[in-house]
């Protein structure tokens, strides 16, 4: 019997972390840079669950709750971005939006 | 054991998320974007963070990619969408995650046929998340919920059909 020890987890993270990190600067489409945003929570909270595991606290599962929390309201608000983004200007590419008017 | 189990869900967890960020169509992007989350779920089963894999699951894998599969279904209407339904049927789509899946699943039958006790140690169970979730972290719980409330408030707002936007001039 033995345990996972944390810093295998610890590393899973900031692996998983990386790559979404890596996403959000490579891709152009908005879609894809919001699910790298995704893995990126992702990774964020498996770091806490496996602090909450390695302690047997509690908290780290409530921490990743909240992140649940944040990024349902993230995609949420996300998305519709994204459908009036492809509303008014026909694309998906971010970059096709870097110009501001003022 | 724990530890193979472990290195196997991680490297399903790494080798989707690189396929996420590497494929070309959305749609082969958030299949393993949900493989991808689903392997983290048995990660956090093997920590012995029950509850939190199982709202990995429903929440993660099951509510939010709903939200990006519909998106990207809106998204994608008006094309020659037959072509493309029959293009997405191709077994060189599917067979990736597919087969990941089933690496997955593999792991989950054979813990449960042998029984492994995962994490003796250090399981932290659904009943003391609830009491630290009403006990000190209620002021969080509650900031939780303003949140969500403005997530909806604002996703509602910018999804609205924006017909009566274009006339205002600076």
């Amino acid at each position: 019997m033995t345990t996972i020890p944390m810093e295998y987890g610890i590393l899973l993270a900031a692996i998983l972390f990386s790559i979404g990190l890596v996403g959000v600067l490579v891709r152009r489409n908005i879609m894809f840079i919001l699910m790298s945003l995704e893995v990126m929570f992702n990774a964020a909270g498996l770091a806490f669950i496996v602090a909450g595991s390695r302690w047997g606290q509690g908290d780290g599962q409530i921490m990743f709750l909240l992140i649940l929390t944040l990024a349902a309201a993230e995609v949420g608000v996300g998305l519709g971005l994204v459908l009036q983004m492809y509303r008014r200007f026909r694309t998906l590419d971010a970059d096709a939006l870097s110009g501001m008017r003022g | 054991m724990d530890l193979v189990l472990f290195y196997i869900a991680a490297t399903v967890a790494v080798f989707s998320t690189v396929m996420v960020i590497t494929r070309l169509n959305a749609v082969h992007a958030l299949l393993y974007l949900i493989v991808s989350l689903l392997a983290v779920g048995f990660v956090f089963y093997l920590m012995g963070a029950y509850f939190a894999a199982v709202l990995e699951v429903i929440i993660y894998a099951g509510a939010i990619m709903v939200l990006f599969v519909f998106v990207i279904m809106m998204l994608n209407l008006g094309k020659a969408t037959i072509g493309q339904e029959r293009a997405w049927l191709r077994p060189g789509m599917w067979i990736g995650p597919a087969l990941l899946s089933l690496a997955l699943m593999t792991e989950l039958i054979v813990m449960f046929v042998q029984g492994v006790d995962v994490a003796a140690g250090h399981v932290v169970e659904a009943k003391s998340v609830g009491i630290l979730l009403y006990g000190p972290y209620l002021l969080a719980v509650e900031l939780a919920s303003m949140l969500l409330l403005a997530g909806l408030v604002g996703a509602y707002h910018l999804a609205r059909p924006a017909a009566h936007v274009e006339e205002k001039q600076p």
